[in-house]
């Protein structure tokens, strides 16, 4: 085996390139030019091992190979890559050396330092050689090359001590030489930033990585003169030290990454799609974190440090009447008693503008923080989306590469579980099987009328089913509200959580029932997803939004009883101060002396949504968890253990293990969150509770996924619908962002209770704050920035921005459209000359046919020239563009019997990219001349 | 691991980092999980870079790789002499291609490189009708594996010779959606 893959590799760089090239091209062009790198190549290395003089000599060959960034590269052709750079480089150095003798010794040093670079790089390079030409005269080959090796590395030796003194008078550099310099350390920096991207061997890279290194640290310090050396200097360090630190804290986040083995556990059972679901779970942990700790530091915190303590007044006080029950648990449990009156809810805060020795001002606080969830959630999905986006392919049109994704693409590089590598071996087959019926007749559709009929109706179910859920919900809401006025005593547990307990029933039953009524449709399996998914959400939003519209019936009923109660409780006031005064003959009234808890108050609307938000999210969590106890552990546990004593394979046949449901499960996740961010502003413990649930459901959905569920059958993409879900969660947002908004601006804040009371409106906080503890010019600031004289031509200016980008990104998108054709036409274009040596684009042969005088031939080859541009890594082709058109116009210009040889013309240029990868990618890579040749290839 | 004894030095740590898309942690954690697969023959210490090659047949029973049915291909591509010996090097550098964060450039060079079974730096019928039979497990018909493979060089071909250069393969898999999320392996 080993001779022959030698053997391989060795064709490879030599022949391989060649002999296509010698098919494509005329071939003789390519002969001579070898023919002359050979001749170029052969001496070099004799002269190597003999003197300078030689050298000089050599030189004369190639004048003009100075430069020593750009090389010239004679014609593109990869596999010469090596041997080419490798003489000009030599050359080069060269060059460079007899200037040096010439010039004085300033110039050493850096002469020296190109040429010990280089000379290493050659050697490295030669050594490579070594492996990969085994083909023809290895031997001497390879003593010759070791001979130039170590003449070169004792060269490098002397001049080592020389490049040591010309440091020493750097200062005498020309400007010139400076900038060069300069030049060189830069790439090299930017080398070493890059060289993780490149397709090299690991060993390759830690030599050039090394060498590098060296380079920089050597030279970085001699760039910068006088005076501005010194700092120079200082920057170059802090920079290092920058980088250093970065990395650091780079190796500190991913190790704080939590989860990562779980998630990595998963995956490999259960391929991509079900670990993004962990992954998407993680990613909504990190946000709720980020919530949370802005939530609890900016307001939760100060409020319990700083804040009058448990029952100074009234709002912080369980009420008399409710006292003897306050620590039951049936109470606690549905968020009575002493948890309605703790910082978990709106109503416990203080209404002083600010607290504590620090003054801190916690009615703005709150209020900042509540609008400021909304923003930062805001900014992480849209930022995560663009990332996403970016990820996802440029979104080719489906089917123009069906086939081919299919093939190099399907295969989930992160099984590692049997079972899931053979469904996947499965579903690859299938989507296979199907891809080739689809191929063969395109759709036939048996009985059309049968199927639209069918859709429609499964429509109409569920439509009426939507309907019938928000209908329900609504009417358990009412009935609640009913039951809030009668005594709590009389009720059942059952009475006052009907509307959770609905919800969540409804939540668990649709969707397996959606799915049932979609068997009817007969779609095809992913756009079936896709229905799914949005009836689903339908169904979510529909609810949250009854929901919401019932609780604003309430909450308009409780603002009319607080104002009757408030007008009571200020007609009391008032008396009292009137009797007090007119008894005691004073003005100076001391405040009632009402134990807080006798307190007569309102109803508090905001605590009461707050609760009714973590009442949902408590059931939500409980329905969930027990759905995944019976739903998946005890049937797994059932099927298991009963299949020992059963008539049927319970493990294969009807109940069989459950599989993860991404789809719902993601779903639920977002409704979840959406339920968060509704609720976060009237119940501040929301989010911690939240934070916790998130806790737990990763561990426990860790060890239910992996205990009790199997993998899919059909495996659907998750990258996606990645995108898709975070679409539905910005939707969610901005759903949930409208209730509260508009509650802060419309609704009067309760009199009694909560950081803004006694004010109008929630927002007057800010007013105030600007009003009055602001510096004047900054109030003067806002009323200018409110004027609507201001913001008119604002919301005008973004109207125009909005419509000149939509205008762009529409002239893009037509000129990806047009340079699309032009290349599927170059491409037709050259299949059929292969073909038939004719083209059969009229439009083209007619031309010909016309011209006379075909001096304007050229359109079919101006026509070609355009996709090495869009293409970009046909950049290598382009020198060979213009010879291969103007052959071709030359030929058009004959006669069409020619057209024969027309081939050649594009066909040279396309095998442009033949070089591979290895070419390819470092062309456009900047200073391939710094002494590495073509990667490895194998 | 490496409490008492140091596996790699600082220098070899950061060069490491500079060279691949790992941190510091992982590169350890790499270096257990390659000694894991030869205890007897990998050292510990790695401070002097010790030329050891760990055999292919080891290299694939990683559960990484285990279910791979491109994992001979895999390493055999990674490995210096091409024959599935990997190095330590080799290793590292074959986690860090295909590694979340490695740009879609380089995976492209590196998928290229492993379905291109015959080195020849095409992607050709025969190259396909292998990935194909390895990834449906043969139970397709030869006239289908035939068709698919034809239908495949069809849609990617775009210079019309018939197989599949780097730079079609690359303009196909630059728009493929699930390429990335697919070709990769986390360690």
């Amino acid at each position: 085996m080993p001779p022959k893959r030698k053997n391989d590799t060795a064709i490879k760089v030599e022949d391989v390139g060649m002999d296509v090239d010698a098919v494509l091209d005329s071939g003789s062009e390519e002969e001579a030019r070898r023919r002359t790198k050979n001749r170029r190549i052969k001496p070099q290395r004799k002269a190597k091992q003999v003197s300078d003089d030689e050298e000089e000599e050599e030189e004369d060959e190639a004048p003009k190979k100075r430069g020593r960034k750009k090389k010239p590269k004679p014609q593109d052709s990869d596999e010469d890559d090596e041997e080419d750079k490798r003489s000009v480089k030599s050359k080069g150095s060269k060059v460079s050396r007899k200037k040096a003798q010439k010039d004085d010794s300033d110039e050493e040093s850096e002469e020296d330092r190109g040429k010990r670079k280089k000379g290493g790089a050659v050697s490295k390079k030669e050594k490579e050689e070594q492996n990969k030409d085994k083909k023809g005269n290895p031997k001497e080959r390879r003593r010759d090359s070791k001979g130039g090796d170590k003449d070169k590395k004792k060269k490098n030796g002397k001049l080592s001590s020389s490049s040591d003194s010309g440091e020493s008078d750097e200062d005498s550099l020309s400007e010139g030489e400076l900038a060069a310099l300069k030049e060189q350390v830069e790439e090299k920096k930017k080398l070493i930033a890059t060289l993780r991207n490149k397709p090299w061997r690991m060993k390759r890279r830690l030599v050039l990585l090394k060498e590098a290194q060296e380079f920089v640290e050597k030279f970085e310090g001699a760039l910068g003169k006088g005076r501005g050396r010194k700092l120079y200097a200082f920057k170059v360090m802090m920079t290092k030290k920058f980088i250093k630190f970065k990395r650091d804290f780079e190796n500190f986040k991913t190790a704080c990454i939590p989860w990562e083995r779980k998630i990595k556990e998963v995956e490999s059972h259960f391929g991509s799609s079900v670990a993004s679901y962990f992954i998407f779970l993680r990613w909504m942990y990190g946000v709720n974190l980020v919530l949370f700790g802005l939530m609890f530091g900016l307001v939760v915190l100060p409020e319990v440090l700083m804040g009058l303590p448990y029952g100074s007044i009234p709002r912080k006080t369980v009420p008399r009447e409710e006292q003897d029950s306050a620590m039951d648990f049936s109470v606690l449990f549905d968020f009575g008693g002493y948890c309605k009156y703790s910082i978990l809810f709106y109503g416990y805060y203080n209404n002083s503008p600010t607290i504590g020795v620090l003054k801190f001002r916690l009615p703005l606080s709150y209020l900042l923080v509540g609008v400021g969830i909304f923003g930062y959630s805001l900014m992480v999905v849209v930022r995560m989306m663009a990332r996403n986006a970016n990820e996802g392919g440029d979104g080719a049109d489906e089917g123009e590469f069906t086939f081919s994704w299919k093939m190099f693409t399907s295969w989930d590089y992160l099984i590692g579980n049997p079972e899931t590598a053979d469904n996947k071996y499965a579903s690859i087959t299938t989507s296979f099987k199907e891809s080739i019926v689809d191929e063969q007749e395109n759709q036939k559709d048996e009985n059309i009328h049968l199927r639209r009929f069918l859709r429609v109706l499964a429509n109409l179910m569920i439509l009426c089913c939507l309907g019938g859920s928000g209908y329900l919900i609504y009417y358990a809401v009412k009935r609640s509200q009913e039951f809030s006025k009668m005594d709590p005593d009389d009720l059942s547990w059952l009475q006052k959580n009907e509307v959770e307990i609905v919800m969540s029933l409804l939540g668990l039953v649709c969707p397996p029932l959606f799915e049932t009524i979609a068997e009817l449709e007969k779609y095809h399996p992913r756009i079936a997803l896709k229905w799914q998914l949005g009836r689903i959400f339908a169904l979510f939003l529909g609810n949250l939004y009854t929901f919401l519209f019932a609780l604003f019936d309430e909450v308009t009923a409780k603002l009319e009883s607080e104002k009757i109660i408030k007008n009571a409780t200020e007609w009391g006031l008032n008396e009292y101060y009137a009797n007090y005064s007119s008894f005691y003959n004073t003005t100076n009234v001391p405040p009632p002396n009402v134990d807080p808890a006798d307190v007569v108050r309102g109803p508090c609307w905001e605590t009461a949504v707050g609760i009714e938000f973590v009442k949902l999210t408590v059931s939500d969590i409980q329905v969930t968890y027990l759905t995944i106890l019976i739903g998946d552990f005890l049937r797994a546990v059932t099927v298991r253990f009963l299949n020992y004593c059963w008539c049927w394979d319970l493990e294969a046949g009807f109940p069989s293990y459950a599989e993860f449901d991404i789809s719902g499960n993601v779903l639920g996740l977002i409704f979840n969150q959406g339920m968060i961010w509704m609720g976060a502003f009237y119940a501040p413990g929301l989010v911690g509770l939240n934070v916790l649930r998130l806790l737990t459901s990763m561990y426990y959905q860790c060890w239910a996924v992996m205990a009790c569920n199997v993998p899919h059958e059909r495996v659907f993409k998750a990258s996606r619908s990645n995108n898709f879900y975070m679409g539905l969660l910005l939707l969610v947002l901005f759903l949930s962002l409208l209730p509260v908004v508009y509650t802060i601006m419309t609704l009067s804040p309760s009199f009694d209770c909560g950081p803004f009371s006694g004010q109008d409106k929630m927002y007057d906080v800010v007013m105030e704050t600007i009003e009055k503890d602001l510096p004047a010019f900054i109030g003067n600031i806002f009323t200018y920035a409110t004027n609507p004289g201001l913001i008119m031509p604002a919301v005008l200016l973004m109207v125009l921005a909005l419509y000149y980008l939509n205008t762009t990104s529409k002239g893009y998108q037509q000129a990806n459209l047009d340079l699309k054709k032009k290349m599927q036409m170059a491409r037709d274009e050259e299949k059929n000359r292969r073909n038939n040596k004719d083209s059969t684009n009229q439009v083209m042969k007619d031309l010909e046919d016309l011209l006379p005088n075909k001096s304007l031939v050229p359109p079919p080859t101006e026509e070609e020239p355009p996709p090495p541009d869009v293409v970009t890594e046909k950049g290598s082709k382009s020198p060979k563009t213009k010879p291969g058109s103007a052959t071709k116009g030359v030929n058009l210009q004959k006669e069409v019997s020619l057209a024969a040889s027309n081939p050649r013309g594009p066909v040279t240029r396309a095998p442009g990219p033949r070089g591979g990868p290895p070419g390819n990618t470092r062309g456009p890579q900047p200073g391939p001349g710094r002494g590495r040749g073509a990667p490895p290839r194998k | 691991m490496g409490n008492k004894q140091t596996t790699f030095t600082d220098e070899q740590l950061e060069a490491y980092q500079d060279c691949t898309f790992f941190t510091r942690k992982e590169i350890l954690r790499l270096h257990s999980r390659y000694r894991e697969l030869a205890p007897h023959l990998v050292p510990l210490d790695y401070t002097n870079n010790p030329d050891i090659r760990v055999p292919l047949t080891l290299i694939v029973t990683m559960p990484e790789l285990k279910e791979n049915p491109f994992r001979d291909r895999i390493v055999e591509t990674f490995s210096e002499d091409g024959q599935g010996n990997l190095t330590f090097n080799d290793f590292v550098d074959m986690f860090s291609a295909l590694c979340e964060t490695s740009p879609r450039e380089l995976k492209t060079i590196y998928a290229f490189k492993i379905y291109d079974y015959n080195r020849d730096n095409f992607i050709c019928k025969e190259d396909l009708e292998k990935t194909l039979n390895k990834l449906t497990k043969g139970e397709l018909t030869p006239e289908e594996v035939a068709l698919v493979c034809d239908k495949a060089i069809e849609e990617a071909d775009l210079d019309a010779d018939n197989k599949l250069s780097f730079a079609d393969f690359e303009n196909m898999i630059s728009k493929a959606p699930d390429f990335l999320s697919n070709f990769h392996v986390r360690i």
